[in-house]
C-alpha cells in the first residue's frame, strides 16, 4: 500500500488547488454580484460594431 | 418625480460638491459609487453600462444587479462627477453618489470572512471524510495499523490548520463571552471542537482505531454555513437600506466663505455655517432664520399637520418641510439641536430599558451549557466509579461533549431567522435587529402614529368635486410654477402639464401670472384678495385642512382644501390586525379633531391626540405595566423615542432617519400591508423556532445516553450530527410557504385615496 504515500498527497494538493481557486474568486469579487453575471453573458457589446464611433459626451439623449 | 420648472423664480444653481464623493482608483482615475433609481432588470444594467461606456473619459462602468449600485471609474481631467450624473439622468436613470465618508460595508467584510472560513472548512471536511471512510471500512475488514496511522496523521495534518482557520469566528466570540463572564452558544461549540481535536490527536499518537477529525470539521462547516446565510441576509438588508438612504440625498446648500453656493452632504455642515433652504425642501439642520419668510410643515417633528409660519429670528428644526419661501438659516447645531438632543436622550433611556430582554438562542445556550457539561462530568465520574480506567472514562466523557455539540441547537434559531428575514425582505420589509422576529411574534397590542404612518406623507386635494374643472385646471397650471408642497399636490391632483409662462412667486405668499390678459393669483387666502371675514369663513368650513386659494381677475375664485390621505390599505390592515386578536391604538401629536377623523374611518376607539414624545412614552409605559407587548409603528422624529421604547417597532421608508434607526424594521412602499405580513411571518417563524429547539432536545435525549454508555463511534457521531442539522434546516425551510409575496406587485401599484371625502363638510 505504499502507493498511498504518493496518492494521498496528490489528492490533497488537488483539493488545495480547488481551495485556492475559490479563495481567489472570492477575493477578485466574483461573488459580489450573483444576479448580474447570468445576464452579462447574453450581452454582445464586446463583439463591437465597427460603425459605432464614440460620440461626444452629453449631446445624446436616450431618455428611457 | 415631477420635473420642476421654475420659470418665474430663479435661484442660483448651487454647484454640487461631488468631487468629495469620489475616491482614487488606479492610474490617477477616480471612482464614484452611485445609488441608482429604477434598476429593475438585466436590460437596465445593459442600458446603463453601454450608455456610460460611450462617454469618453469613462474608464469602466459596472452595475451590480444584486445591490443595484453602479461603480463608475472616470478620468478626472476629461470628466467631472457632474458629467457622470448628468449622463445617468440623460439615459433615464437618475442617481445619487454614495458618501464615502460614511462608514459602510463592514458587513461585507464579515460575510467574506465567513465565506473564506467556509471554503477552508469545506476543503478540510471533504478530504478528511475521504480518509475517514477508508479507515471506517478498513476497521471492519483488513486495514493494517500502519495504513490507519498514516490516514490519521494525514487527517490531522489537514484538520489542524483548517480548524485553526475556520474556527476563528467561534473562538473569538467564545473568548469574548467568557471575558465578560457570560456564556453564549459559541462556548460549548468551541469547547466541543477543541476537545474533539485534542482527543483525535491523542488517539492518533497512541495508534487507536478511531479519530474524530471529520466530525469536528463537519460541525464547523454546518455552523459556518448557517452563520454565513444569516450574515448575508443582514448584509442585503443593510445594503438596501443604505441605497434608500442615499437616494433620499441628505444634503444641504451651504454658502461658502467666498459667497458662492455649494451642495454638500449634511455630515459636512458645522454649527455657524449658513445654509439655504429652497421651497419644498426638507430642513437639513437645526438653526435660526437669518432672512426669508415661509411656512414650515412640522408634521415629521410634532405630528401636527397645520403649517407654522416662520420669519427672521425664528428657530427651525431638522426634519421639517419648507413651504413656499426661500430661507437662509444659520446652523445652530448640525445634529444635536435642543430638540434632537432631547429626543436622543429619550431614545437612549428607552433602549437601555429594553436591553434586559434576552434572545431566544442565548436563553437556550444558558440552559444548555450547564446540562451538557454536567452530564459529561457525571459520565466521567460514573465510569471511574464503575472501575473503567482514566483513559476510557475520559474518552466517554469527551464523546458526550462531541455528540451533544450543539449543531442542531445552534442552527435551530438562526436557520429560521434567515428564512424569515428572506421572506420579509421579499415582502418589502428590512429587518434591523436579528431578534426582531421573535419579539414580533409576542405582541398583543399595535400602536400606530397617525401622520405619515396611517396617512401618506404627501397632502392630497380633498374638495376637487366642489370646484369648476376649468378653474381647477388653470390653477393647476399656475401651481406648476411653485415649489410649495400644497401647490405640488394641486398640480398632481389636476394633472397639469403646461406651466404658465412668466409666473412670479412671492415667497411665503403665492404665485401670480398673466395669461391672455387675465391676472391669476394662487396662494394664501390673503394673497388672493380674500377679505378677512371671507377667509375666516373658509377656514371654519375646513377646520382640519390646509387651504390655498386661486383667483382670476374676472372675479372667479376657488379655495382648495388639502388634507391627509390614508394609506391605500390602512382600513384593511387595521381590520386584519384586529381580526388577529390584536388591540389597535392611535397615538398622535396632531390635533384631536384630525386624529378623531382618522380613528373613525379606521374603526379604532382608543386614540389620543396632542401627544408629545414624553406623553407617547408614558402611554407605552402604562401599557407595558399592564402587561401588554406593544408593536409601535411610527415615522416622525417625535415617534423615535417611543419606537425605541416599544417591545418591537416598525417604520415606513419615508420615516425620519432617527426613527428608522430606532426601529427594528423598515417597510417599503406606500401600503401598510407589511405590518400584517410581519406579524404573520413572525408568528409562524417563532413556532418553527420552538419546534426546532424541541427537535434538538429530542436528538440530545436519544444521543446522550448512547454516548454516556460509551457506544459512540466517529461514524455515529458524523451521521447524528449531519442528520440533526439537516432536520432542523429542512424544518426551517417550511416557512418558505408562508407569505409568498403577492404583496410585492401590490406595493408598487398606484393607490386610490380611501379617506372618505364625505366625512368632510
Amino acid at each position: 500500500m505504499s502507493i498511498l504515500l504518493f496518492l494521498v498527497p496528490v489528492a490533497l494538493s488537488l483539493g488545495l488547488v480547488g481551495l485556492a481557486a475559490f479563495l481567489w474568486a472570492l477575493k477578485s469579487g466574483q461573488f459580489d454580484d450573483l444576479d448580474g453575471a447570468a445576464w452579462r453573458i447574453l450581452d454582445d457589446e464586446d463583439i463591437g460594431e465597427p460603425s459605432e464611433l464614440p460620440r461626444p459626451r452629453g449631446d445624446e439623449r436616450r431618455s428611457a | 418625480m415631477n420635473e420642476r420648472t421654475d420659470p418665474g423664480v430663479v435661484f442660483d444653481e448651487a454647484s454640487h460638491d461631488w468631487v468629495a464623493y469620489t475616491v482614487a482608483a488606479e492610474d490617477g482615475a477616480r471612482r464614484i459609487e452611485l445609488a441608482v433609481e429604477g434598476i429593475t432588470c438585466a436590460a437596465c444594467m445593459t442600458d446603463i453600462e453601454r450608455g456610460l461606456k460611450r462617454v469618453p473619459g469613462i474608464v469602466r462602468a459596472r452595475v451590480n444587479l444584486t445591490s443595484r449600485r453602479t461603480s463608475v471609474i472616470f478620468r478626472p481631467e476629461q470628466l467631472s462627477p457632474d458629467d457622470v450624473l448628468r449622463r445617468m439622468a440623460a439615459i433615464g436613470y437618475p442617481s445619487h453618489p454614495f458618501d464615502p465618508a460614511l462608514a459602510r460595508d463592514s458587513r461585507s467584510a464579515a460575510a467574506s470572512e465567513l465565506l473564506r472560513a467556509m471554503g477552508v472548512a469545506a476543503f478540510g471536511v471533504m478530504n478528511v471524510m475521504l480518509m475517514s471512510i477508508a479507515v471506517w471500512s478498513g476497521n471492519v475488514t483488513d486495514i493494517t495499523p500502519e495504513t490507519r496511522d498514516f490516514f490519521h496523521w494525514m487527517s490531522a495534518l489537514v484538520a489542524l490548520p483548517c480548524v485553526a482557520y475556520a474556527g476563528r469566528p467561534f473562538f473569538r466570540s467564545a473568548i469574548g463571552a467568557l471575558r465578560r463572564g457570560s456564556v453564549n452558544m459559541d462556548v460549548p461549540i468551541s469547547l466541543g471542537i477543541l476537545l474533539a481535536m485534542g482527543l483525535s490527536l491523542a488517539n492518533t499518537m497512541t495508534h487507536q482505531l478511531e479519530a474524530y477529525f471529520d466530525s469536528a470539521l463537519m460541525l464547523l462547516f454546518f455552523l459556518l454555513l448557517g452563520r454565513y446565510l444569516d450574515e448575508n441576509m443582514r448584509r442585503r438588508t443593510a445594503v438596501e437600506a443604505e441605497t434608500l438612504a442615499t437616494l433620499r440625498a441628505d444634503s444641504a446648500i451651504r454658502r461658502q466663505p467666498d459667497g458662492s453656493l455649494a451642495r454638500v452632504p449634511v455630515s459636512r455642515i458645522a454649527p455657524g455655517d449658513t445654509v439655504l433652504i429652497h421651497p419644498g425642501e426638507r430642513v437639513p439642520v437645526d438653526g435660526r432664520v437669518l432672512s426669508g419668510r415661509s411656512e414650515l410643515d412640522m408634521s415629521m417633528v410634532t405630528g401636527e399637520t397645520l403649517p407654522v409660519s416662520v420669519s427672521e429670528g425664528d428657530r427651525v428644526h431638522a426634519g421639517t418641510l419648507n413651504g413656499g419661501g426661500l430661507l437662509t438659516v444659520q446652523v445652530t447645531a448640525a445634529a444635536e439641536g435642543t430638540l434632537m438632543a432631547e429626543i436622543e436622550r429619550l431614545i437612549e433611556e428607552a433602549q437601555s430599558a429594553k436591553a434586559g430582554t434576552l434572545r431566544l438562542a442565548d436563553r437556550a445556550a444558558r440552559m444548555y451549557a450547564p446540562v451538557v457539561h454536567g452530564s459529561a462530568l457525571l459520565t466521567l465520574i460514573g465510569w471511574m466509579l464503575a472501575g473503567a480506567g482514566w483513559h476510557v472514562s475520559l474518552i466517554n466523557a469527551i464523546a458526550v461533549l462531541i455528540i451533544t455539540c450543539p449543531c442542531a441547537l445552534a442552527l435551530a434559531v438562526p436557520a429560521v431567522q434567515v428564512v424569515a428575514a428572506g421572506r420579509l425582505f421579499r415582502n418589502g420589509l428590512l429587518i434591523n435587529a436579528g431578534d426582531a422576529i421573535e419579539r414580533l411574534a409576542a405582541i398583543d397590542t399595535v400602536v400606530f402614529d397617525k401622520t405619515g404612518t396611517l396617512t401618506l406623507p404627501e397632502p392630497v386635494l380633498r374638495n376637487a368635486a366642489d370646484i369648476d374643472a376649468d378653474l381647477a385646471a388653470l390653477a393647476g397650471r399656475l401651481a406648476l410654477s411653485s415649489g410649495h408642497p400644497l401647490a405640488e399636490a394641486l398640480a398632481i391632483a389636476t394633472t397639469a402639464r403646461q406651466p404658465i409662462e412668466g409666473a412670479s412667486e412671492t415667497p411665503g405668499q403665492g404665485v401670480a401670472a398673466t395669461l391672455d390678459g387675465r391676472a391669476l393669483r394662487l396662494g394664501s387666502l390673503e394673497f388672493c384678495g380674500f377679505a378677512p371675514a371671507a377667509a375666516a369663513a373658509a377656514r371654519a368650513l375646513h377646520p382640519t385642512a390646509s387651504l390655498i386659494a386661486f383667483r382670476a381677475d374676472d372675479g372667479r375664485a376657488a379655495v382648495f382644501s388639502f388634507g391627509q390621505r390614508l394609506r391605500g390599505d390602512a382600513v384593511d390592515t387595521v381590520r386584519r390586525l384586529m381580526a388577529a386578536g390584536l388591540k389597535v391604538i392611535i397615538l398622535s401629536g396632531d390635533r384631536p379633531a384630525a386624529v378623531a377623523e382618522v380613528a373613525a374611518a379606521l374603526g379604532v376607539d382608543d386614540w389620543t391626540g396632542n401627544a408629545d414624545p414624553a406623553a407617547k412614552i408614558a402611554r407605552l409605559d402604562a401599557l407595558k405595566a399592564a402587561g401588554a407587548r406593544v408593536l409601535m409603528v411610527g415615522d416622525g422624529i417625535n415617534d423615535a423615542p417611543s419606537l425605541a421604547a416599544a417591545h418591537v417597532s416598525l417604520s415606513p421608508v419615508s420615516a425620519a432617519h432617527v426613527s428608522q434607526a430606532a426601529s427594528d424594521a423598515v417597510f417599503l412602499g406606500a401600503l401598510l400591508r407589511p405590518v400584517v405580513i410581519a406579524y404573520e411571518v413572525s408568528r409562524r417563524a417563532y413556532r418553527l423556532m420552538m419546534e426546532n429547539l424541541a427537535l434538538a432536545v429530542v436528538y440530545n435525549l436519544i444521543a446522550v445516553p448512547i454516548a454516556v454508555a460509551g457506544y459512540v463511534t466517529p461514524l455515529i457521531a458524523a451521521l447524528a450530527m449531519s442528520g440533526s442539522s439537516m432536520l432542523v434546516t429542512a424544518n426551517a425551510l417550511r416557512l418558505r410557504r408562508v407569505a409568498e409575496p403577492a404583496a410585492r406587485a401590490a406595493a408598487v401599484a398606484p393607490l386610490q385615496p380611501s379617506l372618505p371625502n364625505e366625512a368632510m363638510p
